[in-house]
């Protein structure tokens, strides 16, 4: 530890200190100021304009159902999505693990090259893959003899169509902890459960996931905040449709705020998403004390 | 048994790989496909009349290099300028003895629990003000420094022992020389990674450059294959192009250093 001049310490500190906040901490502090008025396009035209409200956007939001029928969406999507992401990623790992497997280094690249790609682009790479005539998904389907489905134009799909394309963006991401996580359970626990006997499921369920536990929660808590900012994908590929059953809780952030202007209300909705997510991460620092926190 | 243990293992790792990267290569394919043959039935997997020509359009007509040129001008900036920041700042944080650090450090912590979409609308209408619409440094500013790049930095730099510090100090070097000459080198690592994550956050980043960048000619790479989507939906293969552009560059540079991006996502989730 060392002691220096504060002009030294101002020096150092002050670019990225004061930068946070003023382009994030303020900004937070500007939010709520906003939703708690009715800002809009006529007040950005003149300042006069704005009203205050106190809590009214509050109100308003409860009662509007497109915001309702946006977080249930956006609930759908963290709580169907999110396990089944965690899932496929564990499941992953569990194979990529075992000794047996050879081109380890190129499957890991494989399945994590789908983490790195723009969003944008891939989501509407998979629009075509989901077209409903000449779509990769429905040709695959007709050669079994099924019906097509109409992914993204029906209501009942188009929310599982973009979970699907979720699962293969993200999975890698978690597998690679779900990995990490694996390496570091001592060998001795499978050696001294097989002299005893253990079959394979049993090793599983009574050594591999109780070892398991700690990385699977901030796998599980990490990827619901993630998964709670949705966004890109129904942007791309459904604009919220077919009949709102894509829209998700920033969408209609983005809708009021960008679209029509309704600032106020906008970023009421985002304090909506930042009190759910908030009580995520409270969750994550209560149970997860001595790993790294963050998210992405 | 343990022979065909491996086998049926190593067949599913394989059928899952081809699964997992098939839209990608089907997207590279198609985009070297001749306008209509995308949508075919049955579905084409290489292209029958090889072309170049939708990069053609991209390049030429559709202005796709003033994209990329966005995309990169302002990915390499953020990186460049959060890596500085971050790293004086983390390196503060590490060996500077001051009052109220921890303070002030977990503050800066708990900063992280707050989602970013909740700033982007105060932050458009402070930006507006400062007439950054339109600019690049409209997109650049709010990612000049990052918390998570402070910490990462810090933690880091705690492992570096303070008498190499001590001795640059007593051979009279200045506190930026120590920075420059003994804490940015030991640190490549933790740089390298950071800047990986930097760099590719920034490219993918959809929200922010959608919401700051409304003239055309600003377009980054995703807001403007978003909005080439809008008039050229039915041009697969052009489309297919589009996002092949995006998203070679991306995995180029992950291909090239994955060891360091994928040391950083491990090291971040499970170091104790």
């Amino acid at each position: 530890m060392f002691k220096v001049r504060s002009s030294i310490l101002l020096f150092f500190l002050g670019p990225a200190v004061f930068s946070i906040l003023i382009f994030f901490v303020l900004p937070v502090a500007f939010a709520l100021v906003l939703s708690l008025t009715d800002f809009d396009i006529y007040s950005l035209g003149d300042i006069k304009y704005v009203k205050f409200v106190g809590f009214g956007n509050y109100f308003k939001i409860i009662s509007d159902p497109l915001f309702w029928k946006a977080l249930l969406n956006t609930i759908y999507f963290v709580f169907v999505g999110g396990p089944i992401s965690i899932a496929v990623s564990l499941f992953s790992a569990l194979l990529l693990q075992s000794r047996l497997v050879k081109f380890k280094k190129v499957l890991r690249f494989a399945f994590f090259a789908p983490v790195v790609t723009t969003l944008v682009a891939v989501a509407i790479v998979w629009r075509y893959l989901y077209h409903p005539r000449f779509g990769l998904f429905n040709q695959f389907l007709m050669i079994f003899g099924l019906d097509p489905i109409n992914w993204l134009g029906d209501p009942r799909f188009a929310m599982p169509s973009i979970i699907i394309l979720a699962v293969w963006k993200n999975f890698g991401y978690n597998m690679l902890i779900f990995l990490a996580g694996l390496q570091n359970i001592p060998d001795e626990l499978y050696e001294a459960a097989e002299i005893d006997g253990a079959s394979f499921f049993q090793k599983f369920k009574n050594i591999t996931l109780p070892m398991l536990s700690p990385t699977m929660l901030f796998v599980s808590l990490t990827t619901a905040i993630g998964y709670f900012q949705l966004f890109a994908e129904p942007y791309v590929m459904t604009q919220g449709g077919p009949l709102n059953s894509t829209l998700s809780i920033v969408l209609l952030m983005y809708q009021h705020g960008f679209k029509w202007w309704n600032i106020g209300y906008s970023t009421s909705i985002a304090f909506s998403l930042f009190f759910i997510v908030f009580l995520f991460s409270l969750l994550q620092l209560k149970v997860q004390k001595r790993g790294y926190i963050f998210t992405r | 048994m343990r022979k065909i243990y491996g086998f049926i293992l190593n067949l599913a790792l394989l059928i899952s790989c081809v699964f997992t990267i098939s839209p990608l290569l089907w997207m590279i394919s198609a985009s070297f496909m001749s306008v209509g043959e995308a949508s075919q039935i049955p579905i084409r997997f290489l292209p029958q009349n090889f072309t170049l020509e939708n990069y053609k359009i991209l390049f030429s007509r559709l202005n796709l290099s003033r994209y990329f040129l966005n995309s990169l001008i302002i990915s390499s900036s953020v990186t460049f300028i959060s890596l500085f920041f971050n790293s004086l700042a983390g390196y503060a944080f590490a060996k500077y003895q001051f009052s109220k650090r921890d303070r002030l450090f977990n503050f800066l912590l708990s900063l992280m629990v707050i989602p970013g979409q909740v700033t982007m609308i105060p932050l458009f209408l402070m930006l507006k003000n400062l007439g950054l619409v339109n600019t690049y440094l409209g997109v650049i500013i709010p990612g000049m420094s990052s918390v998570f790049g402070i910490f990462m930095i810090r933690q880091y730099v705690l492992g570096i022992p303070d008498s190499l510090i001590e001795s640059a100090r007593i051979d009279g070097a200045g506190e930026f020389q120590i920075y420059l000459k003994i804490i940015l080198p030991l640190s490549k690592p933790i740089l390298i990674t950071l800047g990986l994550f930097t760099f590719i956050g920034t490219w993918n980043d959809f929200l922010w450059p959608l919401i700051i960048m409304t003239d055309n000619s600003m377009y980054t790479l995703p807001v403007a294959i978003a909005n080439l989507m809008g008039e050229h939906a039915a041009d697969v293969e052009l489309m297919m192009a589009g996002s092949v552009v995006t998203v070679l560059p991306i995995l180029f540079v992950f291909a090239v250093a994955q060891n360091y991006y994928i040391q950083g996502i491990i090291g971040g989730a499970l170091k104790e």
